[in-house]
């Protein structure tokens, strides 16, 4: 119980450690025979390792690290088209931060920067707006990445661009949304789910109605949770309640920032700039219908795609993972991160070669950043 | 990367923009606070939120501000998001115009 030496609140965490407990007890949850509960977003994964969440919760109930780490779904032919328009003397290409490191077919964004493309890492979109408002004579690209927290973002961007008439500025669009990649896992006779801790800043924009079919259609559980340790614990539990009672109903623990119904100045402006692709490539997990987000033809002035000819527009360029890299069944939860033979050897978070390794959010570098407390501990 | 920083909303800098200025843990940026205007503007100052990639996404009470940012300490997002604003600085220097930027 070291760890819960240091919640906020370590009373509260081990109040909630007990019932979690003997919730487990009572729905028959054993190390042989656990309920699987994936946690979706990135975030989690993070918060979940660094409170040893994991080892804290008894041997019956297992946490598989779901796909909400952006960069981690993002697939090789993504990275090389971003390559491909920063290497583009015109431009300036900015991103954010956590895309510089995933490594590309030939290069990564960090290695193309070193070798003389203008690639600037921004902390938003309005940063590249204003790079396109001081250098008229550029063509500034912003990366659009991320899921619906950060897709907001972009597309009011967009619409401050259109107002302005700023014809240097796109988006060079490559948002996701959490709902497809789910359903595509439950539909997935191989994967065995019980229940769900939905993402919580995501569904600050969506609200929790995304998740109706999850309960309604499939019979699992979700709670939609926050990022303090105690909202974790208290939404495994909220999970494990519904499984003994039967029930299969979306909860929110994390109301005191999620609406029910969402943002609906950011849902508005998703609605306004994008459209749902038929499909779209999701490292790991192959492509998913309408899982990706294009810009709509009303503002296809702000469309990289389309100013530069490249990405989807362009037609799908699939990439090979590189030899040895078992990202995919890692990211489905049929693999541990230390199953693969590249962990901690060929794969590390310095030098990556699989997408799981780039982010605090991956689950393979969750499992080498605090692996060695970890070892640490088992030898005690 | 989904996760926000809490923030102070300390000045209305564009109204038409809809831009104002935060106090992010000391730091001073520029952000939208398009998501979160739903009254008078004016109103707004002296309000936390959740700021996520320079846009107040929610407003939050100063307690949730406060455990919210211990949290995002001991994951080490509050400083890469701090780090990450300073980034976005460095950007807008870089282009030449660097006297019309505030430090």
């Amino acid at each position: 119980m070291k760890y819960a030496e240091e919640f906020r609140d370590p009373k509260a965490a081990k109040a909630l450690l007990a019932r979690i407990s003997t919730l487990a007890d009572e729905i028959g949850a054993t190390k042989e025979k656990p309920v699987y509960i994936m946690e979706i977003c990135g975030g989690h994964t993070h918060a979940i390792f660094r409170y040893g969440l994991d080892k804290l919760t008894p041997e019956g109930v297992e946490f598989i690290h779901g796909p909400g780490c952006p960069v981690c779904v993002l697939p090789m032919a993504r990275v090389d088209e971003c390559v491909e328009i920063a290497e583009k003397p015109e431009v300036i290409f900015t991103t954010f931060g956590d895309a510089m490191r995933v490594p590309g077919q030939k290069k990564s964004l960090l290695q193309a920067k070193s070798e003389g493309a203008d690639i600037r890492m921004v902390y938003s979109p309005l940063d590249a707006l204003e790079l396109a408002r001081r250098n008229p004579d550029r063509e500034v690209v912003f990366f659009g990445l991320g899921f619906e927290t950060t897709t907001p973002s972009t597309a009011l961007s967009i619409q401050q661009a259109a107002r302005e008439n700023l014809t240097n500025f796109s988006v060079f669009c490559n948002h996701i949304t959490v709902p497809p990649p789910i359903k595509a896992l439950l539909d997935d006779p191989h994967i065995r789910l019980d229940g769900f801790v939905g993402p919580g800043h995501v569904s600050m924009v969506i609200g929790t109605h995304p998740y109706d079919f999850i309960a309604d259609e499939y019979g699992k559980p979700i709670v939609v949770a926050g990022f303090e340790p105690l909202d974790l614990l208290q939404s495994v539990l909220m999970v494990l309640e519904q499984l003994r009672d039967g029930r299969a109903e979306v909860e929110n623990q994390y109301a005191r920032v999620v609406p029910e119904h969402g943002n609906p100045v950011s849902l508005a402006a998703i609605e306004d700039v994008y459209e749902l692709r038929p499909s779209f490539e999701w490292r790991g997990l192959g492509e998913i219908d309408h899982s990706g987000l294009r810009i709509r033809d009303t503002y296809r002035a702000f469309d990289a795609e389309d100013k530069f000819g490249i990405g989807y527009a362009a037609g799908v360029r699939s990439v090979q993972e590189p030899e040895g890299c078992a990202c995919g069944a890692v990211m489905t939860g049929q693999l541990k991160p230390t199953g693969c033979p590249q962990f901690g050897k060929g794969c590390t978070p310095e030098m990556p070669l699989g997408a799981l390794m780039v982010s605090s959010e991956g689950a393979c570098a969750a499992y080498y950043q605090y692996g060695g407390a970890r070892a640490a501990e088992a030898a005690e | 990367m989904c996760l926000g920083i809490p923030g102070q909303i300390v000045e209305i800098t564009d109204e038409a923009r809809m831009m104002a200025l935060a106090d992010v843990s000391g730091v001073k940026r520029e952000v939208s606070i398009a998501p979160v205007l739903t009254g008078a503007i004016e109103a707004l100052i002296g309000k936390w939120a959740l700021i996520h990639v320079g846009f107040a996404m929610a407003l939050i009470d100063e307690e949730e501000a406060a455990a919210t940012l211990q949290a995002l300490h001991d994951l080490g997002e509050a400083q890469e998001a701090l780090e990450a604003m300073a980034e976005g600085q460095k950007a807008l220097r870089q282009d030449g115009s660097a006297s019309e930027v505030q430090a």
